[in-house]
């Protein structure tokens, strides 16, 4: 049975083309990039060739590009490491209820060593207010962290003139760009940030390897001390394969990024209309226009996300939810939450992210089973338009953390 | 998740799905847990045998699954044994539940005795 994956924000297959370098660079690119003999050398102009290619995707220069393990490795450094150094100036920090939980566990944890987090609301269509984010900056700000793009409901918010905010008082910006490389056009030199994290797996890269864009001249501290790699400011022999690989998928994401974007917006659209037109009771979860070319995120009234997911699985079809069945936690993701869904609500979501190599049959196929799969869902269910989820089942399940 | 064939089964091919016209045993709980909301419905003759039994759940794959095998081993029992009906029971009847889906089988077993313990308060 052919799949169709449509999960993309969770993660990407990898394109060929990287598959070859780095096979190409485990086989013959062995060396340490710090030692001075010709295995050494060859490995270190390696990486920094692929150095080059991530920073063109951000139009930044290649010494501001910082490789990480992962894009939350670099959200971890950014936070921890601004926080550290600026202690002395400041402990408090502005984010978003939003953000992914590599931002958000890590303020947490910081709120536990003297630290104080703004986390801001977003509206129904998960848009932060700027007038917001000016009344919550005070004297001990540090820092602000908000993300380009949300994973979930695909919603992006403005970080140009977020950043031009928070620029004009001297706080440093960071935005975890996880979502957006590749499916918006990036480039530091307008974006107004200091920081931004990007990670490989998102970009039709492998999974294990990350970069954080740290501004030239901007102080930070180490999140991994050791060795000298990376210019002293992030230890560990360095992951040669996986960097040159990031290289290629952060070239072919440049190369291809109108391309893509158009393609994924047209077959985004054709799925929007047809779930909303030919499926009762259904929302659209994130902003209209501003989101993500491929992201889709529906709640059906009267069902269960992980019952949905399932039900496309048996029929070929990967997508996620937003459910607690689905995040093994007492509550429905924290998004969709924090845009204002009731829990009951919430608990029926279904998350399709597209991708550069969907087919328009895909999304038709999609359709046509995800209209019959709603339908028995809801035959099965004990809810309907006059037996609502009684809201005392979900009495635990209330935004009271984040 | 890993599910097991059973589970996929009656996941995918549930018995006993929907409302019975003339049950006179209703009983619905939700699980703060997860979310799921389980409604059987019983009817039960005059010698309190459970002729007939079905179910609606709002709730993940262990849910349906749960609630499908359940109403299905109740079926012809006494309402005294169907009360009897551990939610290992059903675990184990679907050949296993991973252990965060649990709590699944053990609603169903609840919904149950919501039900048997509505048609008593109706009888009384």
């Amino acid at each position: 049975m052919k799949r169709i994956y449509l999960d993309h924000a969770a993660t990407t297959p990898v394109d060929p083309a990287v598959v070859e370098v780095m096979v190409s660079s485990l086989k013959d690119n062995f060396g340490n990039p710090s030692s001075v003999y010709a295995e050494g050398r060859a490995a270190k102009k390696s990486i920094d060739a692929a150095r080059a290619q991530v920073a063109k995707a951000i139009n930044a220069d290649p010494r501001e590009i910082f490789f990480t393990a992962s894009g939350s490795e670099a959200d971890n450094w950014a936070i921890k490491g601004i926080a550290m150094k600026n202690q002395a100036k400041g402990n408090h920090i502005i984010t978003t209820k939003i953000e992914h939980h590599a931002i958000l566990h890590t303020c947490q944890y910081l709120e536990k060593h003297g630290f104080e987090v703004t986390y801001l609301p977003v509206d129904k269509d998960g848009l932060i207010s700027l007038e917001d984010l000016r009344n919550a900056i005070r004297e001990e700000t540090i820092l602000v962290s908000i993300m380009f793009a949300n994973n979930e409901i695909g919603t992006i918010e403005p970080i140009k003139e977020i950043g031009e905010i928070v620029k004009e008082k001297g706080i440093v910006f960071h935005t975890d760009a996880v979502q957006a490389l590749g499916n918006i056009e990036i480039d530091v030199k307008d974006l107004n940030v200091d920081l931004l994290s990007v990670s490989a797996h998102k970009i039709y890269g492998p999974k294990g390897i990350g970069a954080l864009y740290i501004r030239k001249g901007l102080p930070i501290d180490n999140l991994i001390h050791g060795g000298g790699q990376e210019r002293k400011k992030r230890a560990g022999t360095e992951n040669t394969p996986e960097i040159i690989a990031f290289g290629k998928a952060a070239e072919l994401a440049s190369e291809q990024l109108e391309t893509n974007i158009n393609h994924m917006k047209t077959l985004r659209d054709q799925l929007i209309k047809g779930v909303t037109e030919r499926i009762p009771k259904v929302r659209l979860n994130g902003h209209p226009q501003k989101r993500l070319p491929g992201n889709a995120n529906f709640c059906f009234e009267y069902i269960e996300g992980e019952s949905i997911l399932l039900s496309l699985d048996i029929i070929g079809i990967a997508g996620s939810s937003g459910s607690a069945c689905t995040s093994g936690s007492l509550d429905p993701s924290h998004v969709l939450l924090a845009i204002g869904l009731p829990a009951g609500i919430a608990h029926g979501s279904l998350r399709l992210t597209i991708g550069k190599s969907t087919t328009p049959e895909d999304i038709d196929y999609v359709v046509d089973n995800l209209v019959d799969i709603i339908q028995r869902l809801r035959a099965m269910s004990p809810i309907d338009a006059d037996n609502p989820i009684d809201s005392a089942v979900f009495d635990k399940a209330d935004h009271h953390h984040h | 998740m890993e599910y097991t064939e059973k589970v996929i089964e009656n996941f995918s091919c549930p018995k006993h799905v929907g409302e019975l016209e003339d049950a006179n045993g209703v009983g619905q709980v939700g699980s703060p847990a997860c979310g799921d909301i389980m409604k059987i419905f019983l009817k039960i003759n005059d010698q309190e045998v459970i002729e007939n039994a079905s179910f609606k759940t709002f709730g993940c794959g262990a849910a349906v699954a749960s609630s499908s095998m359940a109403t299905d081993m109740i079926i012809g029992k006494s309402i005294e044994e169907a009360g009897k009906l551990k939610n290992s029971d059903v675990v184990d009847a679907l050949g296993g539940l991973p252990d965060v889906k649990i709590h699944c089988s053990v609603l169903a077993a609840e919904a149950i005795q919501a039900a048997i313990q509505d048609y008593k308060n109706k009888k009384a």
